[in-house]
């Protein structure tokens, strides 16, 4: 077991917070920049796949992990991100600049939804949320003159200072320089009051408020935030996808993203990588699975939402923490060996809660 | 003008007076209790004074300045905070967490500058931590400073809420049932830290109590409610003897 000397506050600020933090995430950085050289074209596009998702469920985090409230449909804001990067693409905007505008059009109506969702808590966020994605998708499907609907729309080949990128590697790249940036502006924003004001509404409205948080401007910029960032996945999304329709920003992939965060572990960054890597991985093995199962089963309509769904219900129900605390039990059992005891993660009641005052 | 000027104040649930026409004014510098069975209307009069509800009727003057229609948010900045009966922290969050938020008030930066960590920010939270780390020493929180709340003994969350208070640096502290719950020992420090953030910080306090030791030990004037309804104010030796005081707690016979 490691104990920390602390001998300075910026400790308890800096992202790692000693050496072997420093070593290991290096270490993954290194790795994760060699892997083109490693991988074949078909992993390496996987592992790209895997990042975006990531990119999205930093965002997805940020608003359920963070600040509590509960989307269903972020898909739309994939779509929206998707959608606005192509088409202005399209018209000729440089490649920065069209991401650029891709996340802040996502921003700006995630702030919309934030802010028509104010009122709104938990179940009824949920929902209110799933129909803002059915409207997003029913309105890309109609509005053919912009989106050409059902019929598609292509996505224009990505270039960088004039460079195109055409190849998995230079994609794959930019991806991980993205997500990189990404991870590191969020946990910025959760080092500094703006992200504590986040984890304060999440965990007491009530006193959040009394130590001064303006409930209404922290839950719409959460909602900008975590939709921006799922904008800007969404604009890489549409390079993998190459032509955009309406049905690749469906229920699925919100409750994908949905699943993402909470098998990975509700309220960590890290959680993020290990459900991206799961949801990544997830079609493969069931792709894998398929041909060994009966074909009764096998070709059932509706298979992967309805696996998607159990796993969902049965890490909720078996470990609300996710992949991320069921790695931290790991470590401490190693770490307390032989002392540690089954009780030590058990959850506590809470005492008494004013929520009477709503 | 008094400090904390409450005039008239009247709110009703369906048809339950809670608060009905209370008056009553507290100094600068003073401790100031509210006293009164259950179902009195303390916790409502402080609700009403922080700006969780909203009166019917009168008014509530602080420092100087109209704020019974100004919301929590408002409140909090203007230097009012308050701590809560049945104790609202931030479970999931460190006992250090819980306390920086508490200086949510004093923050300078922009959330745009939070994305990029620029220096200023982290100059700016050095600062939140120095004086998060002084209402730590003052409170003895040291042990627990980097435990989750969720597994903290009920003991310690009570002084945690009140050093999250501090940390907004209030001019006035609104304290709900500081020793409720609290074993005799555990009341004992908490009565001396109002006496300690009273006197040495110099700030004003009004508290909700039910142990009269307490009470007569810390507090300098004393009100007695009752069904909503003001029945007696003065020293703490004057509203225990007082008739009405009596009645309401032992029932008229």
């Amino acid at each position: 077991m490691r104990f920390l000397f602390k001998t300075h506050y910026n400790q308890d600020i800096d992202h790692f917070k000693h050496g072997g933090d420093r070593f290991w995430y290096g270490l993954l950085l290194v790795l994760a920049a060699a892997a083109p050289a490693a991988l074949g074209t078909f992993y390496l596009g996987e592992l790209n796949l895997v990042m975006i998702y990531a990119i999205a469920g930093v965002g997805l985090m940020l608003l359920v992990g963070y600040t509590g409230q509960v989307s269903l449909g972020h898909a739309a804001f994939l779509a929206i991100g998707a959608y606005t990067h192509s088409l202005l693409l399209g018209a000729g905007l440089p490649f920065l600049l069209s991401i650029v505008a891709a996340v802040l059009v996502s921003a700006l109506v995630g702030a919309g939804v934030g802010w028509i969702a104010l009122r709104m808590t938990g179940i009824y966020l949920a929902i209110a949320t799933l129909a803002f994605a059915m409207l997003t998708e029913q309105t890309i499907s109609r509005a053919e003159w912009l989106t050409g609907g059902f019929r598609g729309l292509a996505v224009p080949q990505p270039s960088l200072f004039g460079m195109p990128l055409t190849q998995g590697w230079q994609r794959y790249y930019l991806t991980l320089a993205l997500l990189v940036v990404t991870l590191f502006a969020a946990l910025n924003i959760l080092r500094s009051s703006t992200g504590r004001a986040m984890v304060a509404i999440r965990d007491s409205e009530i006193s959040a408020e009394s130590v001064g948080i303006n409930l209404a401007v922290y839950k719409t910029f959460a909602f900008a935030l975590s939709a921006g960032i799922t904008g800007l996945a969404g604009a890489l999304f549409a390079h993998r996808l190459g032509y955009l329709s309406p049905d690749a920003f469906t229920f699925l992939i919100s409750l994908q993203l949905l699943l993402m965060v909470v098998v990975g572990g509700v309220g960590s960054m890290r959680g993020v990588i290990y459900g991206a890597l799961f949801i990544g991985f997830l079609p493969q093995l069931l792709a894998i699975a398929r041909d060994t199962l009966p074909p009764q089963i096998a070709q059932a309509p509706g298979l992967e939402p309805g696996i998607f769904g159990l796993i969902l219900v049965l890490v909720i129900l078996f470990e609300p923490q996710g992949i991320f605390g069921r790695w931290l039990k790991i470590k401490s059992y190693f770490q307390l060996f032989p002392l540690y005891r089954g009780a030590t993660h058990r959850r506590q009641k809470t005492y008494l809660r004013t929520e009477r005052l709503r | 003008m008094s400090y904390l000027a409450v005039e008239d104040l009247s709110i009703s649930f369906g048809g339950i007076r809670a608060v009905d026409h209370v008056s009553f004014d507290v100094e600068e510098g003073e401790v100031f209790a509210i006293i009164g069975p259950n179902g009195a209307g303390k916790t409502t009069l402080f609700n009403l004074v922080s700006g969780i509800y909203f009166p019917d009727g009168g008014s509530v003057r602080f420092a100087g300045r109209d704020i019974t229609s100004l919301p929590a948010h408002r409140i909090a900045p203007l230097g009012l905070a308050r701590t809560f009966q049945n104790i609202e922290l931030f479970e999931h969050a460190t006992v250090l967490q819980n306390l920086l938020i508490g200086r949510h008030v004093h923050r300078r930066s922009s959330a745009l500058s939070h994305l990029l960590f620029l220096p200023a920010v982290r100059r700016e939270e050095l600062e939140h931590r120095r004086r998060v780390e002084d209402v730590i020493d003052l409170l003895e929180l040291a042990h627990y400073r980097e435990q989750r709340i969720a597994n903290l003994p009920y003991g310690v969350r009570k002084v945690v809420e009140v050093g999250r208070a501090l940390c907004l640096e209030p001019k006035l502290l609104l304290l709900d049932e500081p020793t409720a719950g609290l074993n005799p020992e555990e009341s004992e420090d908490m009565g001396f830290w109002i006496e300690d953030i009273n006197r040495d910080l110099g700030v004003t306090v009004v508290m909700v109590a039910h142990d009269m030791g307490l009470v007569s030990r810390v507090a300098g004037r004393v009100l007695a409610l009752n069904e909503g309804r003001v029945i007696a104010e003065g020293s703490p030796a004057d509203v225990q003897k007082n008739p009405a005081v009596v009645d309401a707690y032992l029932g008229a016979d």
